[in-house]
C-alpha cells in the first residue's frame, strides 16, 4: 500500500463509481439482480425508491464489512456478510413502512429480497473484504447507482408507454400523454406493464450499450 | 487470540448477533407508533372507498372524521349494541372465537346527500393467505352500495384482481336478502351472474380466490343477520 495519502476523489477512486455505471454495470453486463429489476419497474416511483434502498444497502454493507474485514473469521465470513446485509435490509424495510407506507406496500416482498440480491454479496466478497472503507463506500455508490440507473430507465419507458403517466416520489402521478392523443385514438400499450416487457427493455439497453462499446462483445 | 480458532469464531458470531439484534430491536420499537398510524390510515382509506369516497394518506383522517366520525359501534350476534371501539376490533382475532362471542363492528356513514350507509368489515381466506374487505349497504340494510377488497398475497393478474374496480363495481345494487332470508352474494363463474340480483362474476383463473370471497361474505354477513333485520 502506498505511504502517500491519496486524495479522496483521485482518478482511481472516481473510477470505482464510473465503471459500474458503464462497462461493469451490474445489470446489463454482469446480469445480476435482474429479478427485482423486472418486478418493480412498472411504475417510476417504486423503481426510484427501490434504487435508493439498494444503494443504501450496498454502501453501508460495503462500509461495515470493509471496517470489519481484518477481524472477520474467514470460516464464517459469508454468514457475517449475510447478517450485516439482512440487518440493513430490515432497517430499510422498517423505515419505508414508517415513512413511505404506500410505496412499501407496492414493493412488498421485494424490499426483503434485497438480501438475496447478488450484487450486494458479490461486491462484499469481491471488493469490501479486500479494500479500505472509503474505496468500498465509493464502490457501493457506484454499483448501487449502476443498478438504480437501469431500473429507472426501464421504469421510465414502461410507465410512459404502459400507462401514459410518470409517478415521482413526493409529487405524485403526472399525466404525460395528453388527453387529445387518446381522443385521436392513441392507446396505452398494456403489454408494457407486464413483466416480460421489462426483460425486453433491459435487452434493448444491453444491445444499445454493446453496439456502442465494441469491447463488451464476446468473441 | 487466534483469529481462525473456534473460540474466536464463536465469540465473534455471538457478539455480532447480539449487537445487530439490539440495533434492530431499538429501531423497530421506535418506529412502531408511526407504522401503526399508517396501518390505521390505510384502514380508513379502505372504509371510505367502500362508499366510493376517494381519499389519500393526507386527507383520510379528516374525511373519516367527517363521514364516519363517532358513529361506529359494535353489535353482537343478536344485533344488540355492545361496548367497545369499533375501529380497534381486530377481525382476525374475532373470527377465531365462537360466532356468538364475536364483536361485529358497524361503521355508519353519512354521505353528502344525507343518506346513511352501513359499512360492514369482512375477512376470510383466499388461495395463499387472508383476504378482507368492506361492504357498504344502503339504508334498507339489503341493497349493496359498494364494496372494496384487499388481499395479502393472491396471484397477480388472477386472484389479485379482487382488488380491482372491475371486480368490485358489480357488487353495487345487488341485494343480500331474499324474502327475509339472508342469501349473501354468490360469486359465480365469469359471465354467469347476468340478471341475478344475488350474484356477481368471479375471476377466470382466480377460482379459489373468488370462492374465498363468496365464503367470506357468507360467513361474515351471517353474523350480522339479526342486526340487518332490525
Amino acid at each position: 500500500m502506498s505511504s502517500e495519502k491519496e486524495p479522496l476523489f483521485s482518478a482511481k477512486n472516481l473510477k470505482l463509481i464510473t465503471t459500474p455505471l458503464g462497462a461493469q454495470n451490474p445489470i446489463t453486463i454482469q446480469v445480476l439482480g435482474i429479478c427485482s429489476a423486472l418486478a418493480v419497474t412498472a411504475k417510476l416511483e417504486p423503481a426510484i425508491v427501490m434504487s435508493i434502498s439498494v444503494m443504501f444497502v450496498t454502501v453501508f454493507a460495503n462500509l461495515v464489512i470493509s471496517l470489519l474485514r481484518n477481524t472477520i473469521p474467514s470460516r464464517i465470513r459469508i454468514i457475517v456478510q449475510l447478517v450485516v446485509v439482512a440487518a440493513l435490509v430490515i432497517i430499510v424495510d422498517q423505515v419505508l413502512q414508517a415513512f413511505a407506507y404506500e410505496v412499501s406496500k407496492q414493493l412488498s416482498v421485494f424490499v426483503g429480497l434485497i438480501i438475496t440480491n447478488c450484487i450486494i454479496m458479490g461486491r462484499l466478497e469481491a471488493f469490501a473484504l479486500g479494500n479500505k472503507p472509503w474505496p468500498s463506500v465509493l464502490d457501493g455508490i457506484g454499483n448501487g447507482a449502476g443498478y438504480g440507473m437501469i431500473l429507472i430507465i426501464v421504469a421510465f419507458f414502461r410507465e410512459l408507454f404502459g400507462s401514459g403517466t410518470l409517478t415521482l416520489p413526493g409529487i405524485g402521478e403526472l399525466q404525460i400523454v395528453p388527453d387529445f392523443m387518446y381522443e385521436l385514438g392513441y392507446v396505452n400499450n398494456g403489454f408494457m406493464i407486464l413483466p416480460p416487457m421489462a426483460l425486453v427493455v433491459v435487452g434493448i439497453i444491453i444491445w444499445v450499450q454493446r453496439s456502442r462499446n465494441k469491447d463488451l462483445i464476446e468473441s | 487470540m487466534d483469529r481462525q480458532g473456534n473460540t474466536y469464531t464463536f465469540l465473534y458470531a455471538s457478539v455480532m448477533v447480539i449487537v445487530v439484534a439490539a440495533i434492530l430491536a431499538f429501531l423497530s420499537h421506535s418506529l412502531k407508533p408511526i407504522q401503526t398510524e399508517n396501518v390505521k390510515v390505510a384502514k380508513m382509506i379502505d372504509i371510505l372507498k367502500s362508499v366510493n369516497i376517494e381519499s389519500t394518506a393526507k386527507d383520510a383522517k379528516d374525511k373519516y372524521q367527517k363521514y364516519v366520525g363517532e358513529s361506529a359501534y359494535i353489535v353482537n350476534k343478536a344485533g344488540e349494541r355492545i361496548d367497545g371501539v369499533a375501529f380497534d376490533v381486530d377481525l382476525a382475532k374475532e373470527l377465531k372465537k365462537d360466532a356468538a362471542d364475536r364483536a361485529y363492528p358497524v361503521y355508519e356513514c353519512k354521505l353528502d346527500d344525507g343518506s346513511t350507509k352501513y359499512i360492514l368489515p369482512v375477512r376470510g381466506k383466499g388461495l395463499w393467505g387472508p383476504i378482507w374487505g368492506y361492504l357498504s349497504l344502503n339504508e334498507d340494510k339489503n341493497t349493496v352500495f359498494g364494496a372494496t377488497f384487499g388481499h395479502k398475497g393472491e396471484t397477480p393478474g388472477l386472484g389479485a384482481e379482487i382488488e380491482k374496480e372491475a371486480f368490485q363495481k358489480p357488487f353495487a345494487g345487488k341485494s343480500i336478502f331474499e324474502d327475509g332470508q339472508l342469501v349473501s352474494i354468490e360469486v359465480t363463474k365469469a359471465g354467469q351472474s347476468e340478471g341475478n340480483i344475488h350474484a356477481v362474476d368471479g375471476i377466470s383463473g382466480g377460482t379459489i380466490t373468488s370462492q374465498g370471497v363468496e365464503a367470506m361474505l357468507q360467513d361474515c354477513l351471517s353474523g350480522y343477520e339479526s342486526f340487518l333485520k332490525n
